[in-house]
């Protein structure tokens, strides 16, 4: 898990090849949010299948670069698609045009078809670059290049506060519910079951607030007066230069693909 | 003149009998001192005392030869005083662990070239330079411990107050902290509920009894 955060695109300079594993990974956080953003934002632009499809293959050359664990990352993309199926399934029957088949006496179009198809090309080859570039960075990484990013400071901070603080809130609840266990408890649909979890929430936050007013007087004894100050400073490095030509030449290919016909 | 000076210390947490009954307390440079008594007698309190996070209900705190009452004459306290919570979750928020050394540093103004080298050195003289870039809540306790004292160390304090700095620590990451603290020139105030540690870092004592400190030796 602990990968070396502090050198994302800072301070150490490992010499591992641009292509190799999990190299993404060493790319600066900045330079990854961008692309991405640039690379989603074209994604959804496109209607040409061919530009589409080959969005989609370009998204598959990053998974193995991301250093992701292929068969999950596949797995959250299809999560994904559960949630847009019933669109893509309904879509040919409600658009009209030239007919395809009839169901129960629906008719499906190849006009609704080919949307059909377009959104899921487009769904996916998005939501497939963007775990490439920026899901797989260490959640402290993105903040800090957020941060770079010029991201307003208040909501950095509550990111990387709940990052922080998010594993001390879940070990507490596992606690709690472990203490509730080994008394006997087992959930059900009773008042019971209600009124124990409603005294577990409460716990948990009267806690977090007790916690929050303690990390604050920490804070205080360490000379905080209400500015926050992040260390980190990225480089653009050779190689993320090189990485920003890549995928530039990629987008640009895309653009070129989608344009094809207007341009000839 | 004495670093730290409570007299007759009064205070009660809202809705709660009192918990401090006229304490008094006084701690000279280069002294080690402990304080004794049951859960809940109030001994985390006396600290928060010194530091400005509790302000006592009657009586008066003095620390370096001066009176201090208002929030303001306190934030040159914290500076010098150096205070170790129980909980080193509470202490550790950044997200990195070099990010957390650095906090107090740039917090007295430095700039971020020599906060970092302050990280380092510090890091380096506690043998903790493998943690730099660790992620602070995947630390194990006893590396959480030994870092919270690095991010009071670096702030060069004169007065170390320590609550608690054993619990959660096994024997040998407690070995390395009685090592650290015996090498430290600094005057301390622990509040510990382990005897053989206390024999090691801070054997004379005050006991905390019915809201009144006295002298053990």
């Amino acid at each position: 898990m602990s990968q070396p955060l502090l050198a994302a695109g800072s301070e150490k300079s490992t010499s591992d090849s641009l292509l190799s594993r999990g190299s993404l990974a060493a790319l600066d956080p900045r330079m990854r949010i961008v692309v991405a953003a640039i690379y989603a934002i074209v994604v959804v632009s496109l209607s040409d299948f061919a530009a589409l499809g080959l969005a989609l293959g370009f998204a598959f050359c990053l998974l193995p670069l991301s250093g992701l664990p292929i068969k999950r990352t596949l797995k959250r993309m299809i999560g994904m698609d559960s949630f847009i199926i019933f669109t893509l399934l309904i879509l040919p029957f409600s658009v009209p045009g030239t007919p395809i088949f009839t169901v129960w006496g629906f008719v499906a179009s190849y006009e609704g078809l080919w949307q059909a198809i377009e959104i899921a090309l487009t769904a996916n080859a998005a939501i497939l670059g963007l775990m490439c570039l920026v899901g797989s960075m260490e959640p402290v990484a993105m903040g800090h290049g957020l941060h770079a990013l010029r991201v307003p400071e208040r909501l950095v901070q509550l990111m990387m506060f709940t990052i922080r603080y998010i594993e001390v809130l879940r070990e507490e609840y596992m606690r709690l519910r472990a203490a509730m266990k080994v008394r006997g408890f087992r959930p059900g649909t009773n008042w019971h079951t209600y009124r124990s979890f409603g005294y577990l929430v409460g716990i948990m936050l009267v806690r977090a607030l007790e916690r929050s007013e303690r990390i604050l007087g920490a804070m205080k004894c360490r000379g905080f007066t209400g500015r926050f100050v992040l260390l980190e400073r990225f480089k653009m490095q050779k190689r993320d230069w090189t990485f920003v030509a890549l995928t530039g030449l990629a987008i640009l290919a895309l653009i070129a693909v989608e344009l094809r016909h207007a341009i000839a | 003149m004495p670093l730290l000076e409570l007299s007759d210390i009064k205070f009660a947490y809202p809705g709660h009998d009192p918990i401090l009954n006229g304490a008094s307390l006084s701690l000279e440079a280069g002294e080690r001192l402990s304080i004794l008594g049951p859960n809940g007698a109030g001994k985390s309190t006396l600290l928060k005392m010194i530091v400005g996070l509790l302000k006592p209900d009657a009586g008066q705190v003095s620390v370096f030869g001066e009176t201090r009452d208002q929030e303001a004459d306190f934030h040159d306290v914290r500076r010098r005083v150096g205070f170790v919570f129980q909980d080193p979750d509470d202490q550790l928020f950044s997200p990195t662990v070099a990010e957390d050394i650095a906090f107090g540093p740039l917090n007295l103004g430095k700039s971020r070239d020599e906060a970092l080298a302050l990280v380092d050195n510090i890091l380096a003289k506690l043998a903790l330079t493998h943690l730099r870039d660790r992620i602070t809540h995947r630390l194990s306790g006893g590396e959480k411990r030994l870092v919270t004292l690095a991010t009071v160390l670096v702030m060069e304090p004169e007065v170390l107050l320590l609550d608690e700095p054993t619990n959660a620590l096994d024997e040998e990451n407690e070995e390395r902290l009685v090592e650290i603290l015996s090498g430290l020139p600094q005057a301390m105030l622990l509040i510990s509920h382990d005897p053989k540690f206390r024999a090691r870092v801070a054997p004379s004592a005050y006991r905390l009894r019915a809201g009144v400190l006295t002298r053990e030796d």
